[in-house]
């Protein structure tokens, strides 16, 4: 057999190669400069200048409100999407119709047929002076502001993620297998106790999936405080880009990224720990 | 059809009139039986015969469209799966992958209000698992367990909860035949050891002959007869039972004479059969077809033109060149092509027939009373 001696080294390198230098071209050495000039100055008309000094990571709390801000509302966002998704993911994989279903399922994607980026100035819009404010005003029920607020933001956020938390959660309950909640009735579970007992656990990791891959995706965000909050409300994301492209305080900026990476590898590996201790159901979802 | 103790209080389950529609589908079509407290009763039938969803009503996993269904004599129509005092053992058995055995076979008990103490738990946790012969299978992941672990996994889930009925959903099917033998011995065993009524449904005419006390044979929803095995074999409703509980040689024809006991048929190749209906069959008079079937087993064969011993009595007697020879071990079977009937099964005790193979000329008979008249449906 074939498999007895196994692919050539030759064809492995071939095969490996494309995404072995994808990975060190665009990740692994980006992420070295990034390090490297970390510990560096800026030079007088901007951009780096080579020195070693922990200076910068010494003047990490003048950037306090963005990682104030995306450390808070990142992890609220994620679990004001987790909440929302969950029943609409169990709505679409257990109680719809088969019928339905597929056209519901399509309605979820349907937003991203449209740009990100426009339908997030479409929310600046509804958010704005002129748009829901109005509207509430006209009504005689007071004057409210949402643009460049926390809320403005957290509202773009579990907008733009809701499907991206919905699908590995629809997945892992699609494949659930309905006879094991006959089982759990036939034993004289009521259907919220088979839910809790059964539906719930099983379902875990979809949802710890789910909440990880949102996460991780919020912690980085620009784009919508940068609309949304309007340079009130910013994220990690638009301190970088400010630091980079206005101020071209590289060495700071540079700080400021190694931080947020540190940041996240901290808290996703927490993350998983915990994660990794909701029962065997982690196992379960590789048989 | 008959009813065990339908009246007097002895039943565990009775169905009364029950029908089940799935839009324009009767999967259970005005359905009545019941079943003895304490005994082994099997569905048998072909899929989507109903006897699936025979189960399923009792279970409460469907309600039905109308009549009523008991158990030990109170109605359960619109009680919940969960508030019946009846537990399944699921076809691909359904255990919960996040569970380990222990905490799988515990799981009805902790659904009890007011919840059993740990002790008490696992105390019967142990009991079950002796009662199904995996002590110490506590820790294992049910998706380590082989088949026929795993079947008895399910087994001692369901039965930890004392259960008035067990019900078995194809329990076997996916056990391989040898083990699929060891566990029939072994569930009937412990049906005497718990003296619960189990519910079985089986495909498996074999499995459901070997295992119950009673047998409801169901074809489109409905139940053509209930009966003991032996019931079944010797003395079949129609044709459709006779195929379904062991093997026979069908005989169709018009009837040309029948009364009381026997009825007499001639075939589509002319030639004319006579036979007895079962003990408690229908006549066929009146009737304009029916068939004359014929236990392999009650084929008599041998080779020459000499008749053996006994062949005088022989109603019908007949050439043909055996095609095909089976060894079953203690019994032989021989297709053999007659230019009357076609192929005819024929079964031989080892001892007889050893000689004879495939291309042997061979002649074949059998008593008039061997046969059976019978409904052809």
């Amino acid at each position: 057999m074939r498999n007895a001696t196994g692919p050539s080294p030759l064809l492995t390198a071939v095969l490996l190669a494309p995404g072995a230098l994808w990975f060190l071209g665009l990740l692994v050495l980006p992420l070295g400069v990034v390090i490297v000039f970390s510990f560096g100055e800026r030079a007088a008309v901007g951009g780096y200048q080579a020195a070693f000094v922990l200076d910068n990571y010494l003047n990490l709390p003048a950037r306090w409100t963005a990682f104030k801000n995306t450390l808070v509302l990142a992890p609220i966002g994620t679990v004001v999407c987790l909440i929302a998704a969950y029943p609409l993911a169990y709505f679409l994989a257990v109680k719809a119709r088969p019928e339905t279903r597929t056209a519901l399922l399509i309605l979820v994607i349907v937003p991203f047929w449209t740009s990100f980026l426009i339908r997030t100035y479409a929310w600046m819009f509804i958010l704005g002076g002129r748009g829901l404010p109005s509207l509430i005003e006209w009504a005689g029920l007071g004057e409210v502001r949402f643009i460049n607020t926390p809320f403005a933001v957290l509202l773009g956020i579990v907008y733009a993620y809701l499907p991206l938390m919905i699908f590995p959660i629809y997945v892992s309950l699609e494949k659930l297998d309905k006879r094991l909640l006959e089982a759990s009735e036939d034993l004289g579970a009521s259907p919220w106790r088979g839910f809790m007992q059964v539906t719930l656990p099983l379902s875990a990791p979809g949802a710890v999936t789910a909440c990880m891959l949102v996460f991780i995706l919020l912690m980085g965000e620009y784009l919508i405080p940068q609309l949304l909050g309007g340079g009130k409300v910013f994220f990690i994301g638009n301190a970088l880009v400010d630091l980079f492209l206005q101020s071209r305080n590289w060495p700071f900026g540079s700080a400021v990224a190694v931080s947020l990476v540190v940041i996240m590898l901290a808290t996703v590996s927490v993350y998983m720990r915990f994660a990794g201790r909701i029962g065997g159901a982690r196992d379960v979802s590789l048989v | 059809m008959t009813a065990h103790g339908a009246a007097n209080g002895t039943a565990d389950i009775e169905f009364i009139d029950v029908s089940k529609h799935f839009g324009a589908i009767a999967a259970v079509d005005h359905v009545d039986f019941a079943i003895a407290r304490g005994s082994f009763m099997s569905f048998l039938g072909p899929s989507g015969c109903g006897k699936t969803t025979s189960l399923r009503l009792i279970a409460g996993f469907e309600q039905p469209t109308t009549g009523d269904v008991r158990i030990a004599g109170t109605s359960m129509v619109g009680v919940p799966a969960y508030r019946r005092p009846v537990n399944m053992v699921f076809q691909h058995y359904a255990l919960f992958p996040h569970f380990n055995v222990a905490d799988n076979i515990a799981y009805g008990l902790r659904q009890r209000r007011p919840r059993p103490d740990r002790a008490e738990i696992a105390r019967q946790v142990d009991a079950t698992l002796d009662l199904v012969r995996l002590p110490g299978f506590h820790a294992r992941r049910v998706w380590e367990l082989s088949g026929g672990q795993q079947q008895r996994v399910a087994l001692a889930r369901a039965l930890i909860n004392r259960p008035t009925v067990l019900l078995l959903d194809e329990p076997l099917a996916a056990l391989d035949r040898k083990l699929r033998r060891d566990m029939q011995i072994e569930l009937q065993n412990l049906q005497r050891e718990v003296g619960i009524t189990f519910v079985l449904v089986t495909h498996d005419q074999e499995e459901a002959l070997s295992m119950s006390d009673t047998i409801a044979i169901m074809r489109d929803g409905r139940v053509i007869q209930i009966g003991s095995p032996r019931t079944l074999y010797d003395a079949p409703a129609n044709r459709y039972v006779a195929g379904f509980v062991g093997e026979s040689n069908f005989f169709p024809g018009e009837v040309v004479a029948a009364d009381e006991r026997g009825a007499t048929l001639k075939t589509a190749a002319g030639v004319v059969l006579s036979a007895p209906y079962p003990p408690g069959g229908a006549t066929l008079v009146g009737t304009a077809r029916g068939v004359i079937a014929v236990r392999p087993e009650m084929v008599a064969m041998w080779v020459g033109p000499d008749d053996p011993d006994g062949a005088a009595e022989f109603s019908c007697r007949l050439g043909g060149r055996v095609h095909n020879r089976i060894y079953l071990g203690d019994q032989t079977e021989y297709s053999v092509a007659t230019d009357q009937f076609g192929d005819v099964l024929v079964r031989a005790a080892k001892a007889s027939a050893l000689e004879i193979g495939p291309g042997q000329e061979v002649r074949l008979g059998w008593r008039q009373a061997s046969g059976l008249a019978l409904v052809d449906s």
